[in-house]
């Protein structure tokens, strides 16, 4: 399985991410304070390089999903076909995790039945041994 | 202000075989596919002296200038984003000639897509941004990218596979009248799309484009030059780059509107410069890497409006006497996927009237380069 490649700006969203934490980045500008994603070095909406990691509820819908089959890359091969889906953060809807959703935290991507995924259900992140984000149906 | 307008033509066109497999290396098809497109406009090679091609294009202007003969080249560039650049190559070379840089361009794309490998299958030099956010959750190719873009799409607006099949067929059936097209001999049936195994849920086999080796190339002169050229010439009527606001490539998921994609920012800028609307092409060549891309570009290039690009294909709209023939010499879907040169070369062929599948007295073409990336497109008049 790919590891993120992670870069200077994404860096702090895996080390809050090993911690179980959500965190998106947000400028610290005091009279702008707009989340961003992905992270970047300076906000687009008012120029200031200052930022800042704000907790985020980690709940969110489906905004859509695919289910990927073969030739894919090793590790996925196996699991496939999975999903992968996008999740519109309740708390910030136009901020938009790409993620896979599974039906316990350690889970592989393909321990939910992909006819049980629908664009709108409700879920909510938790985070694996490795500190990779994932989804919960909230009703399962 | 200075424009574009109808200030330079293309006129030679040239391409190779197109194959799963083709023997000779990249290099080579692209000097056979230069050299047939100044043979075909009747200008020796002695006198190119300007070059545009994509940055994947792994051919360089050092190399084939050397090989094919050019002249001293006093002007060339490279436009990014995959397919996203065919257009913007055009573009570059006619602003060259325009503004006296150049005088003779050359535009080529070498590509064997088909026997070499498949770009995302690189996973050492994956970008940082935005691939850290998408590929570790098995969001790994461009057919699952899209077809997260196209799932939501069909969700918003009613659209359904058999819109898509609508896209797919329309430009099988346009290979199949194009002997030189992957797909000539091989008619698609809704049967076989409807029972096609998947890629990338809702994307079947038939949403993709195909996989090919071979090359195309075309040359560009300034209008006056063109007059004495061996071909009737195809003006460069308008021309248009597109990354819009807060735009993310590929995986487009973190803006307002991911389904507004660059082809609304090409297009508006096309159709300013432009004499004529979308309701009065003739003909369109859009670059169809996925069958989804056409619902979208049609919206986006303002053929119909938001959410109506899928009922748009409907009742034969794409097919020869439809209201917008579509792609064809068959398109990335079934004549040949070369980043998008083919449906270039095709636009020149409709408006010299010599298509295999020729539009009546067609006189305009859009041409798009790939949407879902930092895109280009132009308008081709005869
Ligand atoms: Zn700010």
């Amino acid at each position: 399985m790919l590891q993120p490649v992670i870069d200077d700006d994404g860096a702090p969203f895996w080390e809050y991410a090993a911690r179980g934490e959500l965190r998106l980045q947000a400028c610290a500008a005091p009279a702008c304070g707009e989340l961003r994603f992905p992270p970047r070095p300076c906000c687009p909406q008012c120029g200031s390089f200052d930022s800042e990691w704000r907790r985020m509820g980690g709940r969110g819908r489906i905004w859509s999903y695919v289910v990927p089959h073969p030739p894919l890359l090793p590790g996925y091969t196996e699991l496939a076909p999975y999903n992968a889906v996008v999740v519109e953060l309740w708390d910030a809807p136009r901020i938009r995790l790409v993620g896979n959703v599974v039906a316990a935290p350690d889970a592989p991507l393909n321990s939910v039945d992909p006819a049980r995924l629908r664009i709108g259900a409700g879920v909510r992140v938790v985070f694996d041994g490795d500190g990779m984000p994932r989804w919960l149906l909230e009703r399962s | 202000m200075a424009t574009l307008k109808d200030k330079a033509a293309i006129v030679g066109i040239g391409q190779t075989d197109f194959a799963k497999r083709l023997p000779e290396p990249e290099k080579t098809l692209a000097c056979r596919a230069i050299l047939g497109a100044l043979d075909d406009a009747g200008i020796a090679p002695s006198e190119v002296d300007g070059f545009a091609s994509y940055t994947m294009e792994e051919t360089d202007e050092v190399e084939i200038a050397k090989a094919v003969g050019a002249g001293d080249v006093t002007f060339f560039s490279k436009v990014g984003y995959g397919g996203g650049g065919s257009c913007a190559t055009l573009a570059h070379l006619a602003a060259a000639i325009t503004t006296g840089q150049a005088d003779v361009g050359v535009a080529w794309r070498s590509r064997k897509r088909g026997s070499g490998p498949r770009p995302w299958t690189g996973t050492a030099v994956q970008l940082p941004t935005p691939a850290q956010w998408t590929r570790p959750f098995g969001l790994l190719r461009p057919a699952d990218e899209i077809g997260m873009l196209a799932r939501r799409y069909m969700h918003e607006y009613g659209a359904t596979r058999e819109h898509l099949f609508n896209v797919a067929l329309a430009c099988r059936n346009r290979a199949n009248q194009n002997p030189a097209a992957m797909m000539y001999e091989r008619p698609l049936t809704r049967e076989m799309y409807m029972t096609s195994r998947w890629i990338s849920e809702p994307l079947c086999l038939f949403d993709n484009c195909l996989e090919t080796d071979g090359a195309l190339a075309c040359v560009i002169v300034g209008a006056e030059r063109a007059r004495d050229c061996r071909q009737r010439p195809v003006y460069i009527h308008s021309a248009a780059q597109g990354l819009p606001a807060q735009h993310h490539g590929m995986v487009n998921y973190w803006n307002d509107d991911p389904l507004t994609g660059p082809a609304w920012t090409a297009a508006r800028q096309l159709w300013k410069r432009a004499d004529f609307g979308p309701q009065d092409v003739d003909v369109a060549q859009i670059y169809d890497a996925f069958t989804p891309l056409i619902p979208l570009s049609l919206e986006g290039y303002g053929f119909c409006r938001r959410g109506e690009g899928a009922a748009f294909t409907e009742g034969g709209a794409l097919e020869i006497g439809g209201r917008l023939p579509l792609n064809t010499g068959g398109g990335g879907l079934s004549e040949a996927y070369v980043h998008g040169f083919n449906l270039i070369n095709e636009g020149v062929k409709q408006l010299r009237g010599t298509s295999t599948a020729q539009v009546p007295g067609a006189g305009t073409c859009l041409v798009t380069a790939g949407e879902g990336v930092p895109t280009s497109a132009v308008l081709l008049r005869s």
